[in-house]
């Protein structure tokens, strides 16, 4: 159980303008400007389940993270985990927690990952049957094997990543943040990623909380959503929730053969080249079906696809709304 | 506790893989060792009675500060513990559950020893061998002896604590290296790494000896030498545990404070 209750913080940076003038003015006068990271920030969330977090860039989903894994003191508000305060009672807490930043490493260097491995599990006091059982599971969803072996300096970015989630969850922990887990992987080790966190909520009922500017992978693991900005959780709700709230078009992708798509009410075409074309169907105005029956009836269609918004696009409008 | 062992081994492990470092730094110190010995011959031979030591005692001092240079050298700082401040990986250590302040205390002395491991034997068995007023003598008895080994490591664990109160003020600052010049560039001088305490002027002499600085590479060698003894070189290593007592009381403070005002920047 996770419940985070007008939590705030504020940062306090040095600002200036460019140019050498300024600098040596800096020297004798700083001009600090507070920054509201987060502004009474609070949600809840129980055992089991599985919440993207999601914002723009400085938003202050990070420092949620960071809250929540104890290495941050808000400047007020309370934050439960577990029953227990992260910060105050920092020892006890990350025993039971995973932490995954897509930025940093946790692994050393120079020396195989699992050798990294091994420390954890005495840092975590594992026992040996846990850590084995933990490590082969690992080892076999995230496809591990050769890698373990390889110092981690020397393994790509997706491969990397993959040990530093394994290496998060060798103590079964019962809540595991991800802090952008798939940031720079290509497809494969996303989706490799992607069916890995599912199983692992699903398998041992593990709390997850992934913040993450990949919409797909929102739409691939989570139902519950929390959009936050400018410090303040603009949205918490499913993902089919905020998708009705953008039901009211739909996309036509149309290849044909003829002259071209005259548009009528509730149908604009987007664009059109040489018997290609985009258009949007403003479901209020004009059902999909009479929008089809107006294109044929026109052109030849050789292909046609009908698509709802992409969660992409749902979050852009999103932000347009708050203005954020 | 054993998570904190296993961190010690595998560091120690991963510390004596250097081995050409070692070769190295065997040479390194014979000829600093050689050099500083003939500067201070040049001394005792214009008049060797003004002077607080023995030149046999002397010789046994430089040779011993010489093999033992890794566990006292101030300006060694751990490169992962600063970069992890400076680029924020600190985060991790901070999400695992252990005591960062013993973690780090660990880190050091296990890299410091890993070094002392590999270059005190050949520097000391060769310093046995060397022609009379230049070589290594033995302790005055096997007491001394023992005192020395304790005195070592009191003082060892003292220069460490004295150190982690560097490495926790670069949390407050953005860039480790000034600090870090200050401290090492005193440290060397008042410790007695450049010249040997008991040549400094009687007053500051008396302030530093009081001070966590007499208490690091100074008792040990003294001790070894004969110029402390008995109840002296006893009271000597009292000193050295409170003031061990005393820094890592304050670096655990330090510590608190400066983590709980520390925030991970990015990302």
């Amino acid at each position: 159980m996770i419940e985070l209750k007008g939590i705030c913080k504020t940062f306090k940076t040095a600002k200036r303008n460019a140019g050498f003038k300024e600098a040596a003015k800096a020297l004798f006068k700083k001009e600090y400007s507070c920054i509201k990271a987060l502004d009474h920030v609070s949600f809840s969330v129980s055992d089991g389940e599985m919440v993207g977090y999601i914002g723009p860039n400085g938003a202050g989903k990070s420092s949620t993270i960071k809250i929540m894994s104890g290495i941050l003191v808000p400047d007020a508000g309370e934050c439960v985990i577990n029953g227990r305060i992260p910060w105050k009672d920092r020892i006890n807490h990350v025993k039971e927690i995973g932490v995954v930043f897509g930025q940093r490493s946790q692994l050393w260097w120079d020396v195989p990952v699992v050798d990294s491995f091994e420390l954890l599990k005495d840092i975590y006091k594992v026992s040996d049957q846990e850590f084995h059982k933990n490590k082969d599971v690992l080892t076999e969803l995230l496809d591990l094997g050769e890698i373990l072996r390889t110092p981690a300096r020397l393994l790509s970015l997706g491969q990397r990543m993959r040990c530093e989630i394994a290496a998060s969850l060798l103590h079964s922990p019962k809540i595991l943040f991800l802090d952008e887990p798939t940031i720079g992987l290509d497809a494969v080790s996303k989706v490799a990623i992607r069916g890995f966190i599912k199983e692992m909520n699903k398998e041992k009922g593990t709390t997850v909380i992934l913040t993450t500017h990949d919409m797909q992978d929102i739409e691939a693991l989570t139902e519950r959503i929390l959009l936050i900005g400018k410090g303040r959780i603009l949205l918490d709700g499913s993902l089919s929730e905020l998708k009705k709230r953008n039901e009211t078009y739909k996309k036509l992708t149309v290849d044909y053969a003829g002259k071209g798509v005259e548009p009528i009410p509730g149908l604009t075409i987007v664009n059109s080249v040489e018997g290609h074309a985009q258009m949007t169907v403003d479901t209020r105005i004009l059902s999909v079906s009479s929008a089809i029956s107006h294109i044929s009836g026109q052109v030849d269609v050789t292909d046609l696809s009908v698509s709802g918004a992409t969660a992409e696009e749902m979050v852009v409008a999103l932000y347009k709304e708050f203005s954020i | 506790m054993k998570k904190y062992l296993s961190f010690f081994r595998i560091r120690f492990i991963y510390g004596l893989q250097y081995r050409a470092a070692a070769y190295a730094g065997v040479a390194t110190q014979f000829a600093w060792g050689g050099m500083i010995l003939l500067m201070f011959a040049a001394f005792y031979k214009n008049s060797a009675n003004v002077f607080p030591m023995t030149f046999k005692e002397l010789s046994s001092y430089i040779w011993l500060q010489q093999a033992f240079l890794a566990l006292f050298m101030s300006w060694y700082f751990d490169n992962d513990i600063m970069s992890s401040i400076v680029n924020g990986n600190i985060a991790y250590e901070l999400c695992r559950p252990i005591d960062l302040y013993l973690m780090w205390f660990l880190k050091n002395m296990a890299v410091r020893a890993s070094r002392v491991v590999l270059r005190c034997a050949p520097i000391l068995l060769v310093a046995f061998f060397l022609p009379e007023p230049f070589k290594m003598s033995l302790p005055n008895s096997l007491l001394e002896g023992a005192l020395f080994l304790l005195s070592l490591v009191t003082g060892f664990i003292v220069l460490v604590a004295f150190s982690m109160l560097i490495y926790i003020t670069m949390f407050y600052t953005i860039s480790p290296v000034g600090i870090r010049v200050l401290a090492v560039s005193t440290l060397e001088f008042l410790t007695g790494a450049i010249i040997p305490l008991p040549f400094f002027p009687e007053g500051l002499k008396k302030v530093l000896l009081i001070l966590p600085f007499g208490s690091m590479q100074n008792t040990p060698f003294l001790i070894y030498t004969g110029v402390l003894s008995g109840s002296e070189a006893l009271q000597s290593i009292f000193l050295q545990v409170i003031w061990f007592l005393l820094l890592t009381f304050l670096g655990k403070r330090f510590m608190k404070h400066a983590l709980a005002k520390t925030i991970v920047q990015g990302g």
